[in-house]
């Protein structure tokens, strides 16, 4: 198990590593100039290039991204360009807000995915089954935007039982985090449909059921733990989605997380905060599919770590 | 040296009482009000800060020594309590206001001014403002020593010398980066001066969550009695604009920084409650296209003036729900110095079609037209698109992020750009501040402002007359900048579109004249003079 872990944890580096060289690449070939950002319209050439100097960005790249490297060894992220505020620090005051929304959405979206896919299973092509499929089909491809708002409109706005976005509470927390549900609720729905329908046709169900036990007990303690385990491998990449649809809906109900962060300094070319984001995002997919798969076992015996 | 008497400075002179007087009678201090905005507040360090959001707020964290009467273009003394000019118009002396009391509670003096300009100008600070204090003497050798222009006579008086007559110089008093910062705060905070900002102004920073809120409170020691009449304003980031809208119906937000969203425009003001609370101003903004004049096809006189004439810009204006009226010249109409008499290109489809022609273009041509990606930017650049087709030109779009445009643009790839989503709002209320860096030839070098490539070294020559002047104001100066535009506009290295307009909504408890909600110089608002009536 130890061997294990610190084996993933070294290819967790890696990856990160691969991860950071890639984004440096790209922002350095970007066409558009982070310098002319920062010095405005009124420079003078002269101050175009005092700057790019201060900044080392009139260095050749593999001196960038040695220095980069070098201070992020010591956990330094750099200082944003614009916000001239030091990344980690931004970070930081953001990292909490993402982190309580993606457990939140996760939450809400398990809550409502593996029920609707446990009913729709034991309704099999029935009517109740094939209205739920559709309505997954719906969440999935909606837009977040769009339900967001929705939800924002009737139950903020008209009913008034949530504010209308912000951060702070846990009344807050509940429209963003539904929101995220409904739309994630469409791939658990339709991934347990299948998997509980396969468990309950499976040998040790038809044992179970042949013992004599209860419909219930033959569902909740046989059929539901064989049909969850593909599930929580989902989470881990689940992590990685969130990551980066989670923008969208932290705009819209002014959540203070790391998507807005993000955003806004892809528009302004701020390549620290850009790297920053990516990297920490890139951890946290690194570790949530890591988490994954050391879960597996624990629900599953037959999964062995090697 | 001598008193210098001009027209500015006799009004100048007779508004030192008004700076006391131009409080309302009908207004009541006290309250507090709520703002949001989408994007995060950047810095607060004034020689640092070039946002729509901090904006004003640095304004109202801090003053320099020339300001603006609330609501107008026309300057006023602010830490300066008088100045003179000498003859020649090199020498600014400033005498500073007494009593003025910084955040901290020490007092400003001439040593703080010095200090403020020596950092802005200092390449370390990395402002983006530096260069609109080219003209000050000792510019080019500013660092650690300081501006050799910039002298400390005694406590209360600072003399400033320019290496050449700049008419502008009192509005560049008056610019967010020349604002007075105490030396020691800076130094206490260092980079991070910014987000604990220190200055003379009539609110000061209470508390600042970052990514989620900032709280201002009112300076009670302010040096205008009486200002400001709120007792604290409460701005919220990460909001979206239909959001903080439905919030403002909802009695939580008074003002929306970012305007009311184009989706929501026509129901606002088709509903005649909310369209009274909608306040609609000019800017100092004009809309333009670009061409880059040193390549083919765009080399060729004719080719731009018929792109002016292909233009159907009340059809354009229709796309942002009419919010903005027709362009014919490079300023906005609000702008002193705008050309009344001018009647720019008609648009004239035909008329183009025989200008290409002239041109050798009769079959028309394929080229480039870049735009940033962010709604109604896009939407815009389509009804361009479909004009310059109706002419035989056709023209494939580039949406891209802003720092692209602004990269293509400068690098002179881009044979067209529609400027829109770039930020051209003026700095600062004057004819010259849209000509340098976008139509001068100084801009026009490799990585400028100036996309067009445009460089008329007469009309070079005559906007450094204009900007010799010693008095902004001076109508001699004002006309001979309505010269420059039209000249600049038989070239045609633009088409101008639009002038937007601003349209600022308020919650129904919002005093104060109208003039505040749509200050040309304090954008969103100008946070000093505003009141609640409840």
């Amino acid at each position: 198990m130890a061997v294990y872990l610190l084996r993933r944890l070294g290819q967790a580096v890696l990856i990160l590593l691969g991860v950071s060289f890639i984004t440096f690449i790209l922002l350095y070939v970007l066409p558009a100039d982070p310098v002319r950002q920062i010095a405005g319209r009124a420079a003078t050439a002269q101050t175009v290039e005092n700057i790019r100097q201060q900044l080392g960005l009139d260095q050749p790249f593999i001196v960038q991204y040695g220095r980069y490297l070098a201070n992020l060894a010591r956990g330094d992220l750099g200082r944003s360009y614009l916000q001239k505020t030091d990344v980690a620090e931004l970070i930081r005051s953001r990292l909490p807000a993402t982190l309580l929304l993606m457990a939140a959405g996760i939450f809400a979206e398990l809550l409502i995915g593996l029920t609707l896919g446990v009913i729709a299973a034991l309704w099999r092509g029935r009517a109740l089954d094939q209205g739920l499929m559709v309505t997954s089909f719906v969440a999935v491809s909606a837009p977040q935007f769009v339900i967001g708002l929705l939800l924002l409109y009737v139950f903020a706005v008209k009913l008034g039982w949530f504010p209308i976005g912000g951060y702070g509470t846990f009344a807050h927390l509940v429209l963003p985090a539904l929101t995220l549900g409904i739309l994630g609720s469409g791939w658990y729905s339709r991934m347990m449909r299948s998997s509980m329908i396969e468990a309950l046709r499976a040998d040790y169900t038809r044992t179970a059921r042949a013992k004599g036990l209860g419909r219930l007990r033959v569902i909740l303690r046989h059929a539901l733990p064989n049909a969850i385990l593909p599930i929580v491998a989902m989470i881990g990449i689940d992590i990685g989605i969130f990551m980066g649809g989670i923008v969208v809906v932290e705009s819209v109900f002014g959540w203070p997380g790391m998507g807005q962060l993000a955003w806004q300094a892809i528009q302004r070319v701020d390549i620290p905060i850009i790297m920053g984001v990516t990297l920490v995002s890139a951890t946290a997919i690194v570790l949530g599919n890591l988490l994954a798969d050391l879960i597996a076992p624990m629900i599953d015996p037959r999964i062995r770590l090697r | 040296m001598k008193h210098w008497l001009a027209s500015t400075a006799l009004a100048l002179c007779l508004a030192l009482p008004a700076v006391a007087q131009d409080t309302d009678p009908n207004a009541k201090p006290g309250g507090e009000i709520v703002l949001t905005y989408k994007d995060d507040v950047a810095t607060l360090d004034p020689a640092i800060g070039y946002d729509w959001q901090n904006w004003s707020m640095i304004k109202s964290l801090f003053d320099g020594l020339m300001d603006y009467y609330p609501g107008t273009t026309e300057l006023r003394p602010g830490l300066a309590e008088s100045y003179t000019i000498s003859e020649d118009g090199l020498v600014f002396t400033f005498k500073l206001r007494p009593g003025v009391k910084f955040h901290n509670g020490r007092e400003m003096t001439a040593e703080d001014v010095k200090y403020s300009l020596d950092r802005v100008t200092n390449p370390a600070t990395q402002s983006p403002g530096a260069g609109f204090f080219a003209s000050i003497a000792g510019f080019e050798n500013a660092g650690e020593g300081g501006l050799s222009g910039v002298k400390v006579v005694d406590p209360s008086t600072v003399e400033i010398t320019l290496s050449r007559p700049d008419a502008t110089f009192l509005h560049v008093m008056a610019l967010n980066f020349s604002y007075v910062v105490p030396k020691e705060a800076v130094e206490e905070w260092g980079e991070d001066f910014g987000k604990h900002p220190v200055g003379t102004g009539a609110y000061s920073l209470e508390d600042w969550t970052i990514g989620q809120r900032l709280t201002f409170r009112k300076n009670p020691d302010y040096w205008i009695s009486g200002i400001p009449y709120l007792d604290a304003i409460h701005v919220e980031v990460g909001q979206e604009p239909v959001v903080a809208l439905l919030r403002l119906q909802n009695g939580e937000v008074d003002i929306p920084g970012d305007g009311i969203p184009p989706a929501k425009f026509a129901e606002v003001m088709g509903d005649p409650e909310q369209a009274a609370r909608v306040v609609e101003g000019g800017q100092l903004h004009t809309g333009y296209i670009t061409m880059n004049v040193t390549q083919p096809p765009f080399d060729k006189v004719e080719v731009r003036r018929a792109v002016n004439m292909a233009l159907n810009k009340d059809r354009i204006i229709q796309i942002i729900n009419g919010r903005a009226v027709p362009a014919n010249q490079p300023l906005p109409p609000s702008m002193p110095g705008y050309a009344k008499d001018y009647a720019g290109y008609s648009f004239d489809p035909e008329g183009a079609k025989t200008l290409l022609a002239e041109a050798g273009y009769a079959d028309g041509f394929e080229t480039e037209l870049y735009v940033m990606n962010t709604d109604p930017n896009p939407r815009i650049a389509q009804a361009i698109q479909q004009d310059l087709a109706a002419i035989g030109i056709t023209a494939s779009l580039q949406n891209l992020a802003q720092a692209n445009v602004i990269e293509a643009g400068g690098a002179g790839q881009a044979p067209m750009v529609w400027s829109g989503g770039m930020g051209w709002i003026a700095d600062f209320p004057d004819p010259s501040n849209f000509y340098g860096p976008t139509l001068g030839c100084a801009g026009a070098a490799d990585g400028g402002w100036n996309w067009a490539k445009y460089c008329n070294a007469e009309v070079d020559a005559l906007a450094v007359k204009a900007d010799s002047f010693t008095d902004p104001a001076d109508p001699e100066r004002l006309k001979l900048w309505s010269e420059i535009y039209v000249k600049i506009m038989e070239d045609a290295p633009w088409a101008p579109v639009f002038n937007e307009q601003r349209y600022t909504m308020k919650s129904p408890r919002m005093g104060g004249a109208d003039a505040l909600y749509v200050d040309p110089v304090s954008i969103p608002i100008n946070y000093d003079y505003v009141y609640v009536t409840e």
